[in-house]
């Protein structure tokens, strides 16, 4: 019938143009990152990298990227591991006060991020240990966590449960069967999880601005140029920071569809 | 904690069970519960000569309560978060619907990772770049220029903080909808028009009601994190007028006004925890009663 055809392309083109409103942006600090005029607007000023030298010279954006990375590899592996035994947890016992637990894990990231770094910084300036890297890293470990258990859990849901039995059955350990079997089958999931939760620590500036102190991540950097001055420096950090976070986004969905190592097509676990 | 499963319950194998049982709870209690109830112990201090000392005063409360301007701006965070969320689920229906009942495989595969990828990507920049995108020198501006038109206010406006709001929700309201969509019972569609019922009656009748839960799911997460946001009033409302989370910025940042601080952001959860049980209260309530 047409007018099937014509309200189908009706609804493809809106689904577009509503990808447009959320990769404008995106673009649009692509092309004004390589704009030579310092004010963005039209017509373009013409093609110059000075931005990208003038942001890497800076060693206030050198220092906060070393920062990032140092917070995000930490968070990351210690939110996977985290996440790791508490899916596990969830997967394989059941006990009183099991909604408490999962709540535990999956409310943080509801709460607004402002609000989760004013108590973060309350309680960690209280404490002794604000002001710091390893501040920044606690923090988000609580609020990325929740990330990799969600991942490790899907995957552990579509295993057969008779596997860790049966390794049990032959005489296993439980942490020896942990490592022979659970282990591998979530490999794929383990690592969509470090990626996920690198993309998380390494995008996030609310908590890490009230916690860091003088040790500013990259996005807190961002945030002060922001409020400091216009600079298209900041559409040139802005699109390193955006392809370095769609890569970690893109690798987790791709690593996360990935068979396990080692089984052929026939034979899925 | 028992281990099912196994027939042994040893020693050996509970510390099996705690040893990962435990290391989540205890991460969240010590960092995360311990930091929201501490928020509460600190609204109770004071603060003397610029420092905050230990104390159990109610003046942080009395004070923030009875100004004028933490009233108005507490309605208008309200209501600000409220038309996000509403703009947000009507700008995002016909797309999730789209998807779920018109879109190819492929595409829906395509546009559901894209849409999954700004969540985890700079919105500071993204909001940024509205900024370029919108001042009166701007992108649009020079756009509508050539036409004879503007340039049109577009910064520092209602419209420019919801523009902010919508590059925060509408990706992840349009994936929720899309997910409660497709779950939707296809043989009730096609029953509904094996009956006669119209496209459109079909949509309000069938595929509405049988959605409800997902779709105000969306729509409460949209207000939680529009209520919630610093960026988009800040930088594309230029803080005039203020939001409760610009406030909350200021008595951290400019100040050391850490207990007030403390009650701007302990009325703020208290509210989205009443909003959130209001909406789920909502969502799941009406359906228990109709079937």
């Amino acid at each position: 019938m047409k007018a099937d055809r014509i309200i189908s392309l009706a609804f493809k083109a809106y689904i577009w143009l509503a990808l447009l409103f959320v990769f404008a942006p995106i673009l649009t600090s692509f092309v004004f990152s390589f704009d030579a005029n310092k004010f963005a607007a039209i017509p373009w000023g013409g093609f110059s990298t000075k931005w990208y030298a003038e942001a890497f010279g800076d060693p206030e954006v050198a220092k906060s990227l070393r920062n990032t990375v140092i917070v995000a590899l930490s968070s990351s592996i210690l939110a996977t591991l985290i996440g790791f035994t508490a899916a596990y947890t969830d997967y394989r016992y059941d006990f009183f006060g099991k909604k408490v637990y999962l709540a535990l894990a999956f409310i943080p990231p509801t709460i607004p991020v402002i609000i989760l770094g004013v108590a973060m910084l309350v309680l960690l300036g209280r404490i002794g240990l604000s002001g710091q890297l390893h501040s920044v890293i606690i923090a988000h470990v609580v609020y990325s966590l929740p990330f990799a258990m969600a991942l490790i859990r899907l995957r552990l849901s579509q295993m057969n449960k008779d596997l860790e039995a049966a390794a049990w059955n032959l005489g296993a350990s439980q942490w020896r069967a942990l490592k022979e079997i659970i282990i591998p089958f979530c490999l794929p999931a383990i690592f969509s999880a470090l990626f996920l939760t690198m993309a998380v620590s390494f995008d996030e500036y609310a908590i890490a601005w009230f916690v860091s102190g003088f040790n500013e991540t990259l996005p807190v950097r961002i945030l002060i140029l922001l409020q400091r001055e216009v600079s298209p420096k900041v559409n040139a950090i802005g699109s390193l920071v955006f392809i370095v976070s769609m890569t970690l986004v893109m690798l987790a969905q791709i690593v996360f569809l990935m068979r396990e190592p080692g089984s052929g097509k026939g034979k899925r676990i | 904690m028992s281990a099912s499963g196994t027939t042994n319950t040893t020693r050996r194998s509970s510390l099996f069970a705690w040893a990962l049982a435990l290391p989540m709870p205890v991460w969240q209690t010590l960092f995360f519960v311990a930091a929201l109830l501490f928020l509460v112990v600190m609204s109770f201090w004071s603060v003397q000569n610029f420092r905050v000392t230990p104390d159990f005063t109610f003046d942080n409360w009395a004070k923030i309560y009875s100004a004028g301007y933490f009233r108005v701006t507490y309605v208008r965070t309200v209501l600000y978060a409220l038309l996000a969320a509403t703009l947000a689920s009507l700008i995002a229906f016909p797309c999730a619907y789209g998807l779920a009942f018109k879109a190819s495989p492929l595409m829906r595969r395509i546009v559901v990772a894209s849409l999954i990828m700004p969540y985890f990507t700079s919105y500071l920049v993204r909001a940024n770049s509205w900024k370029i995108l919108l001042t009166d020198q701007g992108v649009i501006n020079s756009v509508l220029g050539t036409v004879g038109l503007g340039p049109l206010p577009m910064t520092s406006n209602l419209f420019a903080v919801m523009i902010g709001y919508l590059t925060l929700i509408l990706p992840i309201v349009i994936l929720l909808q899309y997910f409660s969509l497709a779950n939707v019972d296809r043989r009730l569609i096609e029953a509904a028009h094996n009956l006669r019922c119209g496209r459109v009656r079909t949509v309000f009748q069938v595929i509405i009601p049988s959605a409800r839960t997902g779709l105000i799911l969306a729509a409460t997460f949209a207000f939680i994190l529009s209520f919630g946001d610093f960026v988009s009033p800040s930088f594309l409302g230029n803080n005039k007028p203020p939001t409760l989370s610009v406030l909350m910025v200021d008595a951290v940042k400019s100040g050391s006004q850490w207990p007030r601080a403390a009650v701007v952001a302990l009325t703020m959860v208290a509210t989205l925890l009443l909003v959130a049980f209001l909406a789920m209260n909502f969502a799941y309530g009406e359906k228990r009663k109709r079937s």
